[in-house]
């Protein structure tokens, strides 16, 4: 090994430490003592885990039913987003039919339009449906979108036009072949579009925060502001809710990243 | 990374729940094939299906995000509060560039992209490079590098908070050791290079330095994607570069600007499109690390349309604000198209 190479590893070695650093921080403050986590110091863990701050944390806020919440919605989010992205990137991929064109562009323009700068009309939309306060409004909108579709478009474009033929021979439509087929195939790119969608919505802000109201229908990102707001002193309850948002997403990325990392998002981008 | 058998178990289980999930029972969709394959003999082509596989995710796009689009622009040409307001024309917009916090919003949020975009797309570069170019723990480096980006910002940013605390903050202590005077961070409104010159710039010049931790805590929460998609792109360079890296140092460096970055311009192009519009839609950012305090020197532009739409109800003039955002990004997007599309190198 040249020094060259040491000197690389030394950079990203120490770069990643500090990338990580805040969520050490954040793990080992969680559980100290409340007068051990106030004081300022570089001694990252606590001298004695006080587990029972995790208890102490759901005593303080209903974190259990914001969890339950977030779940629901982020699961249910996450699996139709998967499907409709599916079904039309397939059809974008593999269908002929007039005004094909067209319909890709308006979708990839979709694309450049945030939710964010069109959310008043949505609000309005929601609340005439009688949905304020209520699950369809934080899952519905978000059961498709464009980025999603274009990436299982390029997933479904590098499946060789054989295999739907060979399919075809066997009597196999085009709804039996995407589902039965191209499912298996496209797998990859289906956990990458699977994974954004859970974090996107897991970690969605500003759109619970303008359709809901009631304390019940709070999910986590939502509570844990409110929750800085109550306990805000309490520094080590906090760094735990802190921590215990934080654990479902990073272990979802751990168990998807074999998948997505290097294969799905470099095809993604390149066709 | 992980070698753990539990974990490829777990992971191959969620997949095949999905997977299974997906199956809708074969006899639905042998019926629906047929229906389809009837219609396609009639002399329908593919349209049938196609009606059937887009209109699902099509019909949320539209209801959404396109329709949305027109009624937003509908809505910002009424005034008065929660709707109810009376036809005004034009004059939201009017009153959107005579307002001086509307300006201050566009001004941060102008500071913001400049200051996000190209110091990760910089860093997120070399640190995917020197991923690219190590063996040994490449995995798991790049796992921590990712790490915040799937992290909630709500919850990352209270961690930013307690370290940028100025009382029992890390930040402040460490400057303590090198000698240098602790700063109030993300509650100080004056502008960074106010504090940087000692006061020979007008405090009011410049970004402030709130602003300045809320674009470095942005940089550290988002530059895990783009390393991630460069590290791809690396990956994906014909293994002839490969050969060709291994000659002298300055060799090196000429090969990286003249081969290495315009092979990866496609992957570059995309990271600077989708970086722009990510970074005038920041709100979760914002709105945590600035919780309570409505300050203007770090209040961006959707954080304006939320405070006229939510706090004070003026949702024609925030429609107005919500009009004129939509038409920089989409107007920046196109923008950088014309401009850098001619000097993108396709295969």
């Amino acid at each position: 090994m040249n020094v060259q190479r040491k000197l690389m590893y030394a950079v990203l070695i120490v770069g990643a430490f500090l990338t990580i650093y805040p969520f050490l921080w954040m793990v080992g403050t969680a559980f100290k003592t409340l007068p051990e986590a106030g004081m300022q110091s570089l001694r990252l863990f606590p001298k004695v885990w006080q587990w029972e701050n995790l208890t102490a944390t759901f005593r303080a806020a209903p974190f259990g039913r914001y969890f339950f919440n977030s779940l629901l919605i982020s699961g249910l989010v996450c699996f139709f987003v998967c499907l409709t992205s599916l079904m039309a990137g397939y059809a974008f991929a593999r269908l002929r039919f007039p005004g094909r064109n067209v319909l890709f562009m308006i979708t990839l323009f979709s694309m450049m339009v945030p939710f964010e700068a069109v959310f008043i009309p949505n609000f309005v939309l929601i609340t005439k449906l009688g949905w304020y306060n209520s699950y369809f409004a934080l899952i519905v909108p978000w059961c498709a979108n464009a980025f999603s579709i274009f990436l299982m478009r390029q997933a479904f474009l590098g499946i060789p036009r054989d295999y739907y033929d060979a399919a075809r021979m066997d009597g196999c439509g085009h709804l039996r072949f995407l589902f039965r087929i191209g499912v298996p195939l496209v797998k990859p790119m289906l956990v990458t579009v699977a994974l954004f969608a859970f974090l996107g919505s897991y970690n969605a802000l500003l759109w619970p925060l303008i359709v809901t109201a009631d304390e019940n229908m709070r999910v986590v990102q939502v509570g844990l502001t409110a929750f800085y707001g109550d306990a805000g002193t309490r520094l080590n309850l906090l760094m735990c809710a802190s921590t215990v948002v934080i654990l479902p997403s990073v272990a979802l990325y751990i168990l998807a990243q074999r998948h997505f990392v290097e294969n799905a998002l470099g095809s993604g981008i390149k066709g | 990374m992980l070698p753990f058998k539990q974990v490829s178990i777990v992971v191959n289980m969620i997949t095949k729940i999905m997977v299974c999930c997906l199956h809708v029972p074969d006899r639905i969709l042998g019926f629906l094939d047929d229906r389809l394959e009837r219609l396609q003999r009639r002399g329908f082509g593919d349209l049938p299906g196609a009606v059937v596989l887009l209109f699902p995710g099509l019909f949320i796009l539209a209801l959404f995000i396109l329709i949305p689009m027109v009624s937003t622009f509908y809505m910002s040409l009424f005034g008065g509060r929660h709707g109810t307001g009376a036809f005004v024309g034009f004059n939201n917009y009017l009153d959107a560039f005579r307002s001086h916090d509307f300006r201050q919003s566009l001004l941060v949020t102008i500071y913001y992209v400049l200051g996000v975009i190209p110091i990760s797309l910089v860093l997120s570069f070399f640190v995917a490079f020197g991923l690219y170019r190590i063996r040994k723990f490449r995995g798991l480096l790049r796992s921590f590098y990712f790490l915040p980006y799937v992290t909630s910002a709500v919850a990352s940013a209270l961690i930013w908070r307690s370290l940028f605390n100025p009382q029992s903050g890390v930040v402040n202590m460490i400057l303590g050791f090198f000698g240098a005077a602790p700063q109030q961070w993300l509650l100080e409104p004056r502008g960074v290079l106010h504090i940087l010159s000692g006061g020979a710039i007008p405090a009011s010049w410049g970004p402030s330095l709130a602003l300045v931790c809320i674009i470095l805590f942005d940089i550290w929460h988002s530059c895990g994607f783009s390393i991630v998609v460069f590290f791809a792109g690396f990956s994906s360079l014909p293994p002839e570069i490969e050969e060709a890296a291994r000659m002298d140092g300055a060799e090196r460096w000429r090969l990286l600007r003249h081969i290495t970055l315009p092979l990866l311009s496609p992957t570059l192009f995309f990271l600077l499109v989708v970086g722009v519009i990510k970074a005038f839609q920041a709100f979760n950012s914002f709105y945590a690390l600035t919780q309570g305090e409505n300050m203007a020197d770090r209040q961006n532009l959707i954080l304006y349309i939320y405070a006229q739409f939510y706090q004070y109800g003026y949702w024609g003039y925030a429609s107005a604000v919500a009009v004129l955002l939509m038409l920089a990004i989409v107007a920046l997007t196109f923008l950088q198209w014309r401009i850098l599309e001619s000097r993108i190198h396709y295969e």
